[in-house]
């Protein structure tokens, strides 16, 4: 069996979770620790991406560009990566990236949407840069259509797509589905990032594998939107007795593992009600804390917005529909009154 | 009105049939000639039927027969209209331009319409921006805005190919013009598309950061809904979800935009956001021109 190639994601879907407050010396640390696991690929950037620094998504305590440069000092052999949504982020903020040391992106659209990647692509490969066309809520478009949409990626110059399960809702079927067809129609590499909503992240991640997959994202200690992503240390472990390779050392990944739970985790990541609702509900994972915060607020439940959320089929990046919905469901609740 | 000053649109797209069937229905326009590059193209088959001049070989046909329109609006791309005001240089045409080429000043109808009603080229900046630059208008009208930050969603159907290959074009434009024509000391945006069928319609939220803590939420709330009732007066599909939400010194206000279905269905109200304040803007000049008794 061919080689799995990781991606650390905590310093970026982590973000998420600390609502992007991470510090440089954090930034350095996690890095210098993971490239010491031979980690291939590390992800620093804010949550939602270059340039997700917002009232919308919550601002950067450190802007990305930084926090790449300062992961870049330190990342030895191991690759920065960073995440860019077009829509959000610009190429004019990759240009920055790369210049700061960022040496793959990852360009994330909606799973409809891949034609807004076309420039962003073409750009990354034209800087030499290491590119991935990423496809987000997976879960709602049928295999077909993940498909027509991952070729447009492949069309488009990238290196490999990602089936993306940003709501953390597929089961093991719909990613066999959905990996299945890819492999069977693209030439490049295909991708697998999960979030543990229904602790499945791990499981699914095998699957993914089992059909073709050759990279994975994982976060370790779960640092990531929601639930977390399929969680580093333990898909090292499973895969290492398995006779996967990864190339990556399991002890310095406890090691750190011990550091990030202790000193960067607000909260021990568990399925909690909020995140196992958004895996049920299909919803984008990093709406978790904005829902708990909005629920806080208005004084509603955080599970009747995540699921009327759900209803509205609402994508990745409406956070403001969040406090709105919020809103109508605590007027609602007066009028009740 | 008897007198109306003729008018021509570069592109047979979404905006440009769209445009068209508005100034068709334009007291001080007359839908003189639409100018584009696809003979089978939808829209100007739409023209030919109505009884309008065609052209299908773009601003090279047109500049064969200038006599046919005073006002232009181009609904092309930005780097065409760039060639366009090139090629137009020196007819004395005035220019009205719906791409994000950001060549000549920006224009919101209801912030800043008379002061370029003088211009040879004036830019409609994007539909995000026409739907939110008023508002963060109206909220600096009271108390300075230090940020201004919005958030365009739109239904996937609404986006034409155009915006889609471009879409940079779209945040970097806009979020400018926020501060230009907004008058944030600093401005940014963000655009999503949603494939939500049926397809939802437009929303825009206004998110502000003042330099201090709102003294009097009233006079927001007032200022917002009275910018509200101005656009509405050429956008009728244009709203407030719920009254601007107050936070110290944050202000959000939900909006969303409904079209009138002129050309695509009501959920685009992006499209009609841009044709409708283009309109305005036409006419406004148009006026102008009128009363001058002059004819460009």
């Amino acid at each position: 069996m061919t080689k799995v190639l990781l991606t650390e994601v905590a310093l970026r879907d982590g973000s998420h979770v600390v609502a992007h407050q991470f510090t440089k010396e954090q930034v350095r640390y996690v890095t210098e620790m993971l490239s010491k696991a031979n980690v291939p690929f590390i992800e620093v950037t804010h949550g939602d991406g270059l340039g997700g620094s917002s009232l919308q998504y919550g601002f950067s305590k450190v802007h990305d560009i930084e926090l790449v440069e300062e992961a870049a000092k330190v990342a030895g052999d191991s690759k920065v990566s960073v995440l860019l949504i077009p829509g959000i982020g610009t190429i004019s903020q990759l240009k920055d990236a790369h210049a700061a040391g960022a040496r793959m992106v990852r360009v994330a659209t909606h799973v409809t949407e891949a034609d807004v990647s076309k420039q962003h692509i073409e750009t990354a490969r034209n800087m030499g840069m290491e590119t991935i066309g990423f496809l987000m809520m997976s879960h709602s478009a049928p295999p077909e259509k993940v498909l027509e949409q991952a070729l447009l990626m492949e069309s488009y110059g990238a290196h490999a797509v990602y089936v993306t399960d940003s709501a953390g809702a597929m089961l093991p079927s719909d990613v066999r589905d959905r990996i299945s067809l890819l492999r069977k129609n693209l030439k490049i590499d295909i991708g697998f990032h999960a979030h543990n909503n229904l602790s499945l992240a791990v499981a699914n991640s095998l699957v993914a594998i089992e059909e073709g997959a050759t990279r994975i994202d994982g976060s370790i200690c779960c640092l990531g939107a929601g639930a977390g992503n399929t969680q580093t240390e333990v898909l090292v472990a499973v895969l290492e007795r398995m006779g996967i390779e990864t190339g990556v050392d399991l002890y310095p990944m406890l090691d750190l593992a011990e550091y990030v739970r202790n000193d960067i985790l607000p909260h021990p990541q568990d399925i909690t009600t909020g995140s196992l609702v958004m895996g049920y509900a299909g919803v984008y994972s990093s709406f978790l804390r904005h829902a708990n915060v909005a629920a806080e607020k208005v004084g509603v439940d955080a599970r009747d917005i995540l699921v009327e959320l759900g209803k509205l089929n609402v994508v990745g990046g409406q956070e403001d529909m969040i406090l709105e919905v919020a809103s109508e469901i605590a007027r609602e609740k007066v009028g009740k009154i | 009105m008897s007198e109306k000053i003729k008018v021509g649109i570069i592109g047979s797209g979404n905006i440009g049939t769209d445009l068209m069937m508005k100034i068709m229905r334009s007291p001080y326009l007359e839908m003189s000639v639409l100018i584009g590059i696809d003979p089978h193209s939808e829209g100007l088959k739409r023209a030919s039927d109505a009884g309008i001049h065609t052209i299908t070989n773009g601003i090279d046909g047109f500049l064969e027969q200038p006599h046919l329109a005073d006002i232009l609006f181009d609904a092309t791309s930005a780097k065409a209209h760039e060639v366009h005001v090139q090629k137009l240089e020196g007819l004395n045409k005035r220019l009205i331009d719906l791409t994000p080429a950001a060549v000549g000043p920006f224009v919101a109808p209801t912030v800043n319409l008379l002061e370029h009603i003088e211009k040879p080229v004036v830019n409609m900046i994007t539909c995000g921006g026409q739907a939110t630059i008023p508002i963060v208008r109206a909220i600096g009208d009271v108390q300075t805005v230090e940020y201004g930050e919005i958030v365009a969603t739109i239904a996937s159907k609404s986006a034409g190919p155009g915006t889609r290959a471009n879409i940079d074009e779209f945040t970097e434009t806009t979020a400018n013009a926020i501060e230009s024509v907004g008058g944030a000391k600093s401005g940014k945006a963000i655009i999503i598309l949603n494939p939500a069928e049926p397809p939802l319609i437009m929303r825009d939220t206004v998110l502000c950061l003042l330099e201090e803590e709102v003294k009097d939420e009233q006079a927001i709330i007032d200022s917002v809904r009275q910018m509200v009732d101005k656009v509405q007066q050429y956008v009728p599909g244009y709203r407030l979800k719920m009254d601007p939400i107050i936070d110290g010194n944050k202000v959000t206000v939900f909006l969303e935009v409904e079209g009138l279905g002129d050309y695509l269905p009501i959920y685009a109200g992006n499209l009609d956001i841009m044709t409708a304040a283009g309109v305005k803007v036409g006419e406004e000049i148009a006026k102008s021109l009128i009363e001058k008794g002059e004819r460009v």
